[in-house]
């Protein structure tokens, strides 16, 4: 199959078990996604499929071929940081970091979708901006979890991206 | 995960052909089934992805009804603008459920067809009669927090996880399938699922290798509406009992009623008996208390699920009150 990762076009040949995040981690060594729960519960394997944040352990690679995938290591890099990696950097949104990929890229995932005027539970009924408070930030990033309890800081790193880009 | 052989469907019509064989399940978000699989809990032989038809629309029907196509994400669904303005308990019930992540993937198909969460369903070193029909039932003297207390069986406690299920049961929703042989079948929604008795493995109506192909909303009920989930966490949890209601009152009296349940039981909950405790009363403690009695009239706790009677009967009081509150002119 052929599968287009953050730009580059790969040809693979997997096993039809084997989910997106196995193919990343394993077949194609971009182990920035990571394996917490592999049952879509704590949100570490979050990626954007043609835009959308998805949990990649809930999903077979066979059924992506011709999709567009970006993961962590398609955001930015080292030097040129994504502005979300910044933030977490700035505001130490992160101990051990073994959540931080997953969080990033679902706040990617999440700020286009309050772009897009999705409202989330605690929104204001009716409204079609959203108003990016702390709640909402909460409530849309609530399928990611953290064993650090990095929480607040992740809140201040996702508001100040937030902030300076809407 | 054991394997399986791997199909992708391009119409509705290859989709029912390729799941004539034995051992099939249609694949759409796969965000319930590939959770089961991994556990073995799920062994399909083939996997059939519907991903690829087309039944990604919700187009507004003459009536002032929604045809929503059973692939639909459920984050695509809450946001719709018609759904928003007309439905906004649905809207509310899908926002509530699971996470960003998850509803950019559920679909309203699958969300239909998700099956319980009742942790020895999930434990294959257990006795379920779900998963192992006629093993026995593990729950009913085990830990059951999250389970039941309405349409229970001796075989099975299971609750029905959904509350998109809910929502839509309030709104009277028609489930519109493709069957094996080609033919169009439109069930009610309160038709689809079936509950436990000695059968608690089958959980609906259809056949194997039906599709389901859309959900038909009729024109929204009058009144205001609401969806209330209570649980153990603020956000990103099942619920442990949750309202979907749609109320309307005139003149003082309640005229019109819909009411449907989710986490107390194993299936969508409805009673008509709740809705006819209610219409023609004068909003208030008195009706509202009447309408939790007709609800919890047969409802039994099994023991860690005891605290769900008194629960559902106070969010039930509480959404009531919610619904017929009048609004400062
Ligand atoms: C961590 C976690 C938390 C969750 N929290 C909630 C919650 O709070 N509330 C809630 O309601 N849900 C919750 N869910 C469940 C989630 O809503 C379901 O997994 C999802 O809706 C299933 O949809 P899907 O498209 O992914 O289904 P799939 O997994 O693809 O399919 C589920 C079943 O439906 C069948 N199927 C799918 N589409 C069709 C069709 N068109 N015709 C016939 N059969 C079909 C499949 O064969 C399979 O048996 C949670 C899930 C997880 C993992
Ligand atoms: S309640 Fe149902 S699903 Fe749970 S153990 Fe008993 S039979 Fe299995
Ligand atoms: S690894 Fe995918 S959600 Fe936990
Ligand atoms: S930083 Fe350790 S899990 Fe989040």
């Amino acid at each position: 199959m052929r599968i287009r990762i953050n730009g580059d076009t790969h040809e693979v040949d997997v096993d039809v078990r084997t989910s997106l995040l196995d193919l990343l981690r394993e077949h194609l060594g971009l182990t920035g996604s990571k394996k917490g729960c592999d049952h879509g519960q704590c949100g570490a394997c979050t990626v954007l499929i043609n835009g959308r944040r998805i949990n990649s352990c809930l999903t077979l690679a066979v059924m992506h071929d011709d999709d567009e995938i970006v993961t962590i290591e398609g955001l930015g890099s080292p030097a040129a940081l994504h502005p979300l990696q910044a933030a977490f950097v700035r505001h130490d949104g992160f101990q051990c970091g073994y959540c931080t990929p997953g969080q990033i890229c679902s706040a990617v995932g999440m700020l286009d979708e309050v772009a897009k005027g999705w409202p989330s539970l605690v929104s204001e009924p009716g409204t079609d901006a959203v108003a990016l408070t702390d709640e909402e930030i909460r409530e849309r990033m609530s399928g990611n979890l953290c064993r650090c309890s990095a929480y607040p800081n992740i809140v201040d790193a996702i508001r100040d991206v937030a902030g300076a880009g809407a | 995960m054991k394997t399986f052989d791997y199909r992708r469907a391009d119409s509705p019509a290859a989709a029912v052909g390729a799941a004539a064989a034995a051992r099939t399940r249609y694949i759409a978000g796969g965000t319930n089934l590939l959770d089961l699989m991994k556990l073995q809990i799920e062994t399909p032989e083939r996997l059939v992805d519907i991903n690829r038809l087309d039944l990604h629309d919700v187009e507004d029907v003459a009536d002032g009804g929604l045809r929503i196509g059973a692939l639909v994400p459920n984050s695509d669904l809450a946001a719709h603008p018609a759904v928003r303005e007309r439905y906004p308990l649905l809207s509310s019930a899908l926002l509530a459920g699971a996470s960003g992540q998850l509803r950019n993937k559920a679909t309203t198909g699958g969300n239909l067809l998700q099956r319980t969460r009742c942790y020895y369903f999930y434990d294959t070193a257990t006795r379920c009669n779900k998963r192992d029909p006629g093993s026995g039932c593990s729950a009913r003297e085990g830990v059951n927090r999250i389970l039941a207390v309405l349409g229970t069986s001796d075989q099975c406690i299971a609750s029905h996880p959904s509350d998109m299920a809910v929502a839509m049961r309030a709104l009277e929703a028609t489930i519109v399938t493709l069957t094996p042989a080609g033919a169009t079948r439109r069930l009610a929604i309160g038709e689809l699922y079936r509950l436990p008795g000695d059968t608690p493995h089958i959980e609906t109506v259809l056949e194997p290798g039906e599709l389901i192909t859309h959900v038909e909303l009729p024109p929204p009920p009058p009144g205001r509406q609401l969806y209330r989930k209570v649980r153990d966490r603020a956000s990103y949890a099942f619920a442990l009992v949750s309202v979907a209601g749609a109320v309307a009152v005139e003149a003082g009296e309640i005229r019109a009623a819909r009411l449907a349940f989710g986490g107390i039981g194993t299936m969508p909950w409805r009673d008509p008996a709740v809705e006819a405790a209610l219409i023609g009363q004068a909003p208030g403690r008195p009706a509202f208390e009447a309408a939790a009695d007709a609800l919890l009239r047969d409802a039994r706790g099994h023991g860690s699920n005891d605290f769900k009677l008194p629960l559902a009967r106070r969010t039930l009081v509480a959404c009531l009150a919610e619904l017929t509150r009048e609004t400062g002119r």
